[in-house]
């Protein structure tokens, strides 16, 4: 139990520190990080590495962006495998439409009920 | 003349930002782990209660409530406070995608509902969708063509 959280942290903690250094090196803005690490999600899936990943650190690798970019990677292969052509369209958003349908309603509700701060 | 300044330019090079650098990459690793061990203690917390829902669908339930949580906190303008201590901690989880849609919801919401919030709401996150998306498709694409490898 101690365990797990331990390796979710560490993964976690990890990717993160990663963003950190390429900001504090680069002066990237955090848009171009978040598409750079969704690609590499991408990438790492596609190669078959992230899963290993995701076995190891649970929540601490499907949690930040790359885990994002695995789900799309992973609905694209799961539908081009069962429904050819038209699954390797529709498989990647299909496997996170759940995410992105989420932020789409919780950002134009709280646009509508909250006002923005002056800062 | 040039001499002072360069030994001044040297010494804050060597001073100035390696604290400044190693105080930022510790602060994002507290912040991301422990932005994921909710993560995973919701994942835990869910399977207890739905014990007849798929792993799968859990791990949805999971991503809607960090949504959730994001979009409270960014509303009452907690998140930018954890983003300021955090870094790349609050940016790299799925928490700093979410902080990118609603915050620009919120901030433009003056300028009118359609033209103002829904139109302004990717200003920034946009970019992660258009190469997600694309990306994922030109994955689906290759694995057509090297169906025997998977």
């Amino acid at each position: 139990m101690v365990l797990t959280y331990l390796q979710v942290f560490i993964t976690g903690g990890i990717i993160c520190v990663l963003g950190q250094i390429l900001i504090n090196l680069t002066k990237l803005t955090p848009a171009r990080i978040l598409v750079m690490f969704l690609l590499i999600g991408v990438l790492l899936e596609a190669i078959g590495v992230y899963k290993y990943i995701t076995k190891f650190g649970g929540a601490g690798a499907s949690v930040p962006i790359t885990g994002f970019g695995a789900a799309l990677a992973k609905g694209a292969i799961d539908g081009t495998i069962s429904d050819g052509l038209l699954g390797s369209v529709s498989g990647g958003l299909e496997a996170v439409a759940v995410g992105i349908s989420a932020v789409i309603f919780f950002a134009f509700v709280s646009g509508i009920l909250a006002s923005s701060k002056t800062k | 003349m040039n001499e002072p300044n360069k030994e001044y330019l040297k010494l804050i090079k060597e001073k100035m930002p390696k604290t400044k650098h190693f105080s930022t990459i510790v602060r994002a690793f507290i912040i991301g782990g422990l932005i994921c061990c909710i993560g995973e203690a919701l994942n835990d917390i869910y399977g207890l209660i739905f014990k007849t829902l798929s792993e799968d669908e859990i791990k949805s339930i999971v991503t809607i409530t960090i949504i959730l949580i994001t979009a409270i906190l960014t509303s009452f303008g907690i998140y930018d406070k954890i983003g300021n201590f955090g870094g790349a901690g609050s940016i790299i989880p799925i928490t700093g995608f979410a902080n990118a849609v609603v915050s620009p919801a919120i901030e433009h919401k003056k300028e009118g509902i359609i033209l103002g919030l829904c139109s302004n709401m990717f200003k920034i996150a946009g970019p992660i969708i258009v190469v997600g998306i694309t990306s994922s498709i030109c994955v689906g694409i290759f694995v057509l063509f090297f169906k025997g490898a998977f």
